[in-house]
């Protein structure tokens, strides 16, 4: 990181950190396998174990089947609870934590899930994090544990540390620049993950990827952690130095893609959520690069949560159909915008108009 | 298009996958795709553990094979790409090897270990290790040798820290 972009713009990049940790019980045969019984046996030994720490004062503890829809679904855009996890019901539970930092699942995958997950890129605070629970719950458990294999986990690529760690970041230049899939075979060769909002097979909307280790036996934790936080710098220096190329090289093209952006969202009745997922992200990054003042930049934060399905109900308190929803969220992005002046469009050039708008650089 | 497995009812189900630059495919009728869990998105990293059966033909001796804690056979963990329990990697240590070789980047775990487990270090694991890193130095397995040498030392040091 170099003096003139001191870490708090690394927060624009990077949106959230987390690390989980995938144990299981000796003795228990793994969720997927296990007999009702066996699973509401890990359920109630592992809820116990959780509700006794200190992290868990006050903590939301629920069964599955407990949960309606609509709340399984605010946990997952939360990223508290996987969605496979909320396809569950009987047998399995969630134990979050009252500031929502640590949550546990119970027979996802597995019959323990632990997750540290914050705002912005702190890798090793999250780990630090998890890293005091996981001791503090084994006192209470009784691990599944080989010397060789570490911890075994119910699918083979978990198995070692049982260690995922991972960030979200919003890389709009990289997708302009149309560079992302250079980035994202760069970092799949080095065993790197690259995967959508909601992790594994979802798609990216809104310029949102998560980056996580794909390998979990051979490397300490540790190493994994430090190796992800290396590729995640190089990459946030990637997404600004292509803003920078953007905005120096095609600043019609920017101005643009914002503008369109900014007039869509302040215009639209019926927006539907991957649309806003994409549009927001635009705006933010029209704030980032100052053609967008007088928004902060924390509301739009807010917006890609707030305009998800189930926090979309949330907010007005009552069921809606996906039309209805469409037209909420219309209306709550037409609000956000309503004070914000529209960006201005770049200075009419004629002269630059004649050659076009190049890549080259050689008209600016 | 006829279902690749049961090859009687028409596919209705169809799987791609993008590995780099290559795309398997696979087309199945609806009840195949649901008894191989395919109805599931999610599931499809499994669709490499799906195409691997049919190039290979999985031999009938490794399929029967059962876990004596859990009773999960090889076959379940085709169809479901998880194992039964934390015996199963023991069971089917075997065929495991070259699936966790592939998969990661080391054979040995290296990470943290649970302080129960720490309790347990014995000396026949000690040199069980040792004997195993001689071996590696001896075949030039090098990568796996420094694994091992600091699985080692860090036993010693357990060991050490827990006489105090």
């Amino acid at each position: 990181m170099s003096a003139d972009n001191p870490n708090p713009a690394d927060q624009w990049v990077v949106i959230s950190s987390r690390v989980r940790l995938a144990r299981n019980l000796a003795g228990v045969p793994f969720p997927g396998w296990a007999k009702k019984p066996d699973r509401q046996k890990s359920l109630d030994i592992i809820r116990t174990a959780a509700c006794a720490l200190p992290e868990m004062r006050g903590a939301f503890v629920r069964s599955m089947d407990e949960l309606t829809a609509m709340e399984k679904q605010l946990l997952v855009e939360r990223h508290l609870i996987s969605r496979e996890h909320a396809a569950k019901t009987v047998g399995s539970g969630v134990v979050i934590s009252a500031s929502q930092v640590v949550s546990l699942m119970n027979n996802e995958e597995d019959h323990l899930r632990m997750q540290a997950l914050m705002p912005g890129f702190c890798l090793q605070e999250v780990w630090q994090i998890i890293d005091r629970v996981d001791p503090e719950l084994e006192e209470q458990l009784d691990y599944a544990f080989s010397p060789k294999l570490g911890y075994l986990t119910a699918c083979p690529t978990n198995v070692g540390t049982g260690m995922r760690a991972s960030t979200m970041v919003h890389l709009p230049a990289l997708v302009l620049a149309e560079q992302i899939n250079q980035i994202v075979q760069a970092v799949n060769k080095l065993g790197l993950a690259v995967r959508g909002l909601y992790g594994e097979g979802t798609e990216a909307s809104g310029n949102l990827f998560q980056i996580s280790n794909q390998t979990t036996l051979g490397e300490r934790e540790s190493d994994l952690i430090e190796r992800l936080t290396k590729i995640v710098i190089q990459i946030i220096e990637r997404e600004k130095n292509a803003r920078e190329v953007l905005m120096e090289r095609r600043p019609q093209m920017i101005h643009d893609q914002v503008g369109r952006a900014y007039g869509v969202l302040a215009n639209a009745c019926v927006q539907s959520s991957k649309e806003a997922m994409n549009l927001l992200s635009l705006v933010r990054l029209g704030l980032d690069l100052g053609l967008i003042r007088g928004l902060d930049p924390r509301r739009v934060d807010e917006m890609f949560l707030l305009t998800q399905p189930a926090h979309l109900q949330q907010h007005v308190n009552r069921k809606l159909s996906a039309e209805q929803r469409d037209i909420v969220r219309a209306s709550l992005l037409r609000d956000m915008l309503k004070d914000v002046d529209r960006p201005k469009p770049l200075p009419l050039c004629l002269s630059d108009l004649s050659e076009g708008e190049s890549d080259t650089g050689q008209n600016n | 298009m006829r279902c690749e497995i049961c090859k009687t009812n028409e596919a209705t189900v169809h799987f791609s996958q993008v590995t780099g630059d290559k795309v398997s495919k696979i087309d199945l009728c609806e009840s195949c795709a649901k008894a191989k869990g395919l109805t599931d998105p999610n599931n499809i990293t499994m669709l490499g553990d799906l195409l691997g059966d049919f190039a290979a033909g999985p031999p009938a001796e490794a399929e029967s094979q059962r876990c004596p804690e859990c009773g999960f056979t090889q076959a379940n963990f085709k169809k479901q790409g998880r194992l039964g329990c934390a015996v199963c990697y023991e069971t089917f240590e075997t065929g495991l090897r070259p699936l966790l070789k592939a998969m990661h980047k080391g054979e040995r775990h290296v990470g943290k270990s649970p302080r129960k487990a720490r309790a347990r270090v014995s000396p026949e694991r000690l040199r069980e290790l040792e004997k195993e890193l001689a071996l590696a130095i001896k075949e030039e397995r090098f990568e796996h040798a420094a694994q091992l040498r600091d699985e080692i030392r860090a036993l010693e040091s357990k060991a050490r820290l827990s006489a105090r």
